[in-house]
């Protein structure tokens, strides 16, 4: 199984020549599976990019969605391989209580946010709710489960032949927790997580900065760290980079992050354009 | 299980910030977890009582109705609102670890998830000895 990520930074695209090695475009990381299966996470901006790389060489493409908040989403119609009516590409999102995906799809993706209609795209869409469990994309399985976000927001493990990679952008396992980290069978996104080979998570604040956003969904570096030590996951890929934090700042972070004391995985600042093979 | 469902994790870091006694278990009625104020009216800490299975907790605390007479596991809020999936209320006596009897009202709700799922049962006790 192979990984790109096209997008990392968080909650706001953030192009820039302060962003340029992080990248500025928003999640989206291409999987693909060793049998050739296309799984792309999140249709953030960096879904633009991806979607030239890919030309016309996919008959199916599987979008997995963590959750639908704008930066998970923005790329969509931007996205080429929507608009090739040979194409069919199967969307995935977390299941709502009440509206359906492509009534929640559609609240973008028609005006006056956007002029092109999830109803008039000419590829073969179809929409389907995440099963909270474990489902089959080609010849891939992919385990998912909810994790603590505002709204409802999945976590997703895809494996491959025995290994696994995890994604989950957008977290916030310390929220409410009188300690952190804790038992493992009361962390959100454990289940997911542990054992992974290759873990992708929201590294957005510095712990400054998580004090004042308690509740906004996001981890602080610190907590990812402790995430992915009681996760014993084998490598860590920082995440959903905060839209205020420079390059400078990230390798800052990073170094700081890294300089703790050994840690048991191998720590890896995500970066656009980075590929993993897992 | 490797891990307890979100809505059960956030439900008892919840708990864990409220002044009112609060009492959690699993879709089997399994106890996991009560909060401080709830340690005050059943007599033990939670971390010296522990997680304990329903035929356990339900005659731990010897509940009886406002007669004293005792009640069965099935005439508990909780055990009803776990079968009936719905809220249930009633006021009871318990008979707390520490040999206090207090005579509570105790308001039951399943916790159903996504998809219908039912995660558990959390009750709310209020302590009408003391008010």
């Amino acid at each position: 199984m192979k990984a790109t990520l096209w997008g990392t930074r968080g909650s706001l695209a953030s192009a820039g020549p302060e962003t340029v090695r992080y990248g500025g475009n928003t999640s989206c990381v291409e999987v693909r599976g060793s049998d050739g299966t296309l799984i792309v996470l999140d249709a953030g901006t960096g879904i633009r990019r991806l979607g030239a790389a890919l030309g016309a060489e996919a008959p199916q493409i599987n979008i997995l969605l963590t959750h639908l908040h704008m930066d998970h989403i923005q790329g969509f119609g931007f996205f080429p391989p929507l608009y090739r009516p040979n194409i069919e590409v199967h969307i995935w999102g977390p299941p709502s209580l009440t509206h359906d995906l492509r009534t929640r799809l559609t609240r973008y993706l028609s005006p006056p946010l956007f002029p092109v209609r999830l109803r008039d795209l000419p590829s073969r869409l179809a929409l389907h709710d995440v099963p909270l469990g474990g489902f089959d994309v080609g010849g891939l399985h992919v385990d998912s489960a909810l994790v603590t976000h505002p709204g409802p927001t999945v976590g997703y493990r895809i494996r491959d032949n025995g290994r696994s990679l995890t994604y989950i952008p957008d977290h916030e396992p310390a929220l409410g927790a009188t300690r952190f980290p804790w038992r493992s069978d009361w962390t959100s996104g454990y289940a997911v997580s542990h054992g992974t080979d290759l873990l992708i998570h929201d590294t957005q604040y510095t712990m400054p900065e998580y004090a004042e956003h308690v509740g906004w969904g996001h981890s602080a570096i610190d907590h990812t760290i402790a995430f992915a030590r009681l996760a014993r996951v084998r490598r860590l890929v920082t995440f959903h980079h905060d839209p205020s934090h420079s390059d400078a700042e990230l390798d800052r972070l990073l170094e700081k992050a890294a300089s703790t004391g050994p840690l048991p995985f191998e720590l890896i600042p995500g970066m656009e354009g980075m590929q993993f093979e897992i | 299980m490797l891990q307890q469902e979100v809505e059960v994790i956030l439900m008892r870091q919840l708990a864990s910030y409220l002044a009112m006694p609060i009492f959690v278990v699993d879709p089997s009625g399994n106890l996991l977890f009560y909060n401080e104020p709830a340690e005050a009216l059943l007599g033990r800490p939670f971390d010296e009582a522990g997680e304990m299975p329903m035929a356990e907790w339900a005659i731990a605390f010897s509940p009886s109705d406002e007669e004293d007479r005792p009640l069965p596991p099935e005439a508990l809020p909780l055990v009803n609102a776990l079968r009936r999936r719905r809220p249930a209320h009633r006021t009871i006596r318990i008979t707390g670890l520490d040999g206090i009897s207090r005579r509570i009202e105790t308001m039951a709700f399943p916790l159903v998830g996504q998809g219908g799922r039912l995660l558990g049962v959390a009750a709310i006790f209020w302590d009408l000895d003391s008010r």
